[in-house]
């Protein structure tokens, strides 16, 4: 795909909106369009996270893996959706596994330059953090209410 | 709502004369409620003859205090009132709502609620009247009415009484319900003590209540006799001991869901329930469905209940309100706040009853100045009404 | 004797078919015992549902508006009475009194996108919804139904939504708590579901139903897209034992749930609704 497709996806992703324009090249030069098959994993709990990215077509599980369960499966994420953080955030290792629950179309950006050149330029920097920021706080909420397990024997009260 | 006559002018009764009213509603097939004295407590039930009523007794009411006195005269209405009201036969405590025959393969409605007798009430005060139309609004002016309600306010005969004093926990002046009756009634009586005489100036307040009081000797009433009566109710007037400041009060306690002082009174508040007891305007019920043994005889009945129980607001799962906090926000916010966009009018008709019967002496308009209070500047609020510290 | 306008006497109908949805959940049919002809409802409505001597509870109306011969209901068993309920088989009879209540604005949202939101049983009293936009189809913008349960098992409806997500002009996205061996659809709560569903937030109205805590969350999640709370509704639960307004059971602020409810539309109770306790 050429790099004016790259960048007018990226510029009209949510994740990136707003971003001025310097930096939304740097984004470009730092993404690439990626597959995976069904059944594949994207990366695994433990590894060293260098690569996020914007899922573009399909679903990923995020699980984890207990032994006497097997694999559990967290929450998924389809389409628009962001999928990793921890690349930013120290020590910059997953939390989870990803895999691929169907053949997966996305687009991957090498988080491992961008933390450094937030490094550099802390503009960069705050910029990314900002939008990181959001997306973990949606998450985080979403967290919490599946925490709740509201439907099952109600939130209970205090008595 | 029967509005008050201005056709008939004020009569003057003697009060041997007295007992003539009661004879005619009892001729015309009325069940005669009136006062009387029963476990030291003044309260409605049926009056067969006058000597029921409490001849010379008054109360003494304060904050967590009910005491009867005796009085060094005869005063039949000596007193300012007790803890039932007519709601107590107008909205029953216990109602059996209907009876059927079956079970779960079937049942039959057999019989709905019980006829009620057309009743009468003698002695009520110009805070009832307001109550029994605020209950008038709840039961009959909306998408449903009561039945119950309904059959038994139908037909009423109301033979009010001006306080010739003032309870120890009243408030009608500031809500604007009293002491004169105003609305409501068929007759309103005030009762006059003087040194030789014992009467009562008659107001007619319908045509039913002028063609009863044919039926009772009287004459009009001189200029002296209305001028003694009037002279009573406004010495009534000017001894109340509270006041409820109601301007925007609604906003107020819209305003204060979060207010501090919920913590403060939650604290002493039992949620005992007896405010909503003696309440005239307090409606909530609760049903329950019964059945024998066999399962084949089943009733619903319905019983009058409290915001303050932890079922109350029962869902599966828990109770929406389970700290006493928001059980005591929920009755008062309720009377005076929403109670008006539900209704149209205050929930609250200043009898004070809920001051007298809460044990602990909660005082709904202490809650209500307290509120107000916290939002003025502090040089602004008013020094803490003496309430003493147990 | 007592008179079927009576409000508070119920009339006898008889359980025509029982379907269990899930482990405690049971959709039951109804017909009218005493030779009346049907029952007819608005969306969102709920009757007063009573067990001869055992007791009375309200229950979301879950059938189909256009279709009136039969009284549908889908009950969760938590409690005597509801246990009762989804205990009595074909032939059993109930109490029945209603219909009361307000209804989701159906004719209102003709022009625009719906988007209805339930989660849990909260699907219930929406079906009525989603039957009648579906009969007036052409009436109606972008559809679209977000449905979120505990595990694919608390699923209901299991025959109709592969069914409704058949239709090409109806967007349905599932989503479960936590997932069980073999589910290959959406985890995550149903507030996930929002961002990227297909609707014009400008030209919306949003129907939601579910726990209340799951019903805050999905309000923040609409707002957050640009769905107006002018056309956002809600569907509460109080306790309740008449359904008339006299019992004072289930006032939620200054609204009795059986009177202005239980469809509210959000922008009126925004003041009260996350307001705990109240």
């Amino acid at each position: 795909m050429a790099a004016e497709s790259l960048e007018r996806i990226l510029g009209e992703h949510p994740f990136f909106g707003g971003m001025e324009e310097p930096y939304l090249q740097l984004f470009v030069d730092c993404a690439s369009n990626v597959r995976f098959n069904a059944g594949e994993m994207i990366f695994r709990e433990g590894e060293e996270a260098n690569t996020f990215y914007l899922i573009r077509h399909g679903r990923v599980a995020l699980e984890t893996s207990a032994p006497q369960c097997g694999s559990v499966i967290i929450e998924t994420l389809g389409e628009g959706n962001v999928l990793g953080w921890s690349w930013l955030v120290a020590p910059f290792r997953w939390r989870f596994d990803a895999r691929a629950m169907e053949p997966i179309r996305a687009i991957a950006l090498d988080g491992r330059c961008l933390r450094g050149r937030s490094e550099e330029d802390h503009d960069l920097g705050y910029e990314l953090m900002k939008r990181c920021a959001q997306v973990m706080e949606q998450r985080l909420q979403a967290a919490r209410l599946q925490l709740l397990d509201v439907y099952g024997g109600g939130v209970r009260s205090k008595r | 709502m029967r509005k008050s006559s201005q056709s008939a002018e004020p009569a003057v009764l003697e009060r041997d004369q007295l007992r003539w009213l009661l004879a005619a509603l009892v001729n015309r097939g009325y069940r005669v409620l009136g006062p009387t004295v029963r476990d030291q407590a003044i309260v409605y039930d049926d009056l067969a003859s006058l000597e029921d009523a409490p001849v010379g007794w008054a109360d003494e009411q304060s904050g967590g205090t009910y005491r009867l006195k005796k009085r060094a005269d005869k005063a039949l209405f000596g007193y300012a009132h007790g803890p039932t009201s007519p709601k107590k036969f107008l909205h029953p405590s216990v109602v059996r709502l209907w009876r059927a025959e079956g079970g779960g393969n079937g049942f039959q409605m057999e019989e709905g609620p019980e006829e009620a007798a057309k009743l009468a009430f003698i002695g009520v005060r110009s805070c009832e009247l307001h109550a029994i139309a605020v209950q008038d609004k709840v039961f009959l002016d909306g998408k449903y009415s009561d039945p119950v309600y309904k059959a038994r306010r139908q037909d009423n005969f109301i033979v009010a009484v001006n306080c010739g004093h003032a309870g120890g926990t009243c408030f009608c002046v500031s809500m604007n319900t009293g002491p004169k009756a105003t609305l409501g009634f068929d007759l309103a009586l005030t009762e006059v003590l003087e040194a030789t005489r014992h009467y009562f100036v008659a107001e007619v307040g319908s045509r039913l209540g002028g063609k009863v009081l044919d039926q009772v000797p009287h004459k009009a009433a001189s200029g002296q006799e209305k001028a003694a009566a009037e002279r009573i109710v406004a010495k009534t007037a000017g001894q109340m001991g509270r006041s409820m400041d109601t301007k925007g009060i609604k906003e107020l306690l819209y305003r204060n869901y979060e207010n501090p002082r919920w913590e403060d009174v939650a604290k002493r508040c039992l949620t005992c329930g007896n405010c909503t007891m003696v309440c005239p305007t307090c409606f909530c019920t609760t049903v329950e469905d019964i059945t024998d043994l066999t399962g084949e005889h089943v009733e619903r009945w319905r019983k009058l209940d409290s915001c303050f129980t932890m079922d109350f607001s029962y869902i599966h799962g828990g109770s929406v309100r389970s700290s006493p906090r928001a059980r005591y926000r929920q009755w008062m916010t309720h009377k005076l706040a929403t109670w008006i966009d539900q209704f149209g009018t205050s929930g609250c008709v200043g009898c004070g009853r809920c001051i007298t019967w809460c044990p602990v002496g909660i005082d709904i308009t202490e809650e209500t100045g307290a509120i107000r209070d916290s939002e003025k500047e502090p040089k602004e609020r008013r020094m803490p009404r003496g309430r003493r510290k147990s | 004797m007592v008179t079927l306008s009576d409000p508070m006497a119920p009339s006898p109908f008889r359980v025509r078919r029982v379907k269990k949805e899930t482990y405690d959940t049971f959709t039951l049919e109804f017909d009218p015992a005493n030779g009346a002809n049907g029952f007819s409802f608005a969306p969102g409505q709920f009757n007063m549902v009573y067990v001869p001597g055992v007791g009375e509870v309200p229950i979301s109306i879950s059938g189909d508006p256009g279709q009136t011969q039969t009284l549908i209901h889908t009950v969760r068993s938590v409690g005597t009475v509801t246990e009762k309920i989804c205990a009595r088989g074909p032939g059993g009879v109930v109490g029945v009194r209603g219909p009361f209540g307000t209804s989701w604005p159906v004719e209102e949202a003709a022009g625009s996108d719906v988007v209805i939101v339930c989660g849990g049983i909260g699907l219930a009293p929406l079906r009525p919804a989603l039957y009648y936009v579906m009969a007036n189809r052409e009436k109606y913008g972008r559809v679209v139904l977000l449905y979120g349960a505990r595990t694919p098992e608390d699923l209901l409806y299991k025959d109709e939504l592969p069914k409704w997500r058949g239709h090409f002009d109806l967007e349905v996205e599932v989503t479960v708590d936590s997932a069980t061996d073999g589910w290959r659809g959406n985890v995550g709560v149903v507030t996930t579901l929002i961002p990227p569903a297909r609707f014009d937030p400008e030209s919306t109205v949003a129907m939601v139903c579910g726990p209340e805590v799951m019903m805050r969350f999905t309000l923040v999640e609409l707002e957050r897209r640009g769905v107006p709370a002018e056309n956002t509704y809600i569907s509460m639960e109080r306790n309740m034992k008449c359904a008339l307004g006299f019992c004072g059971h289930c006032q939620f602020g200054p609204t009795f749930v059986c009177k202005e409810g239980p469809v509210f539309r959000y922008d009126q109770v925004q003041p009260f609704f996350a307001r705990r306790e109240i």
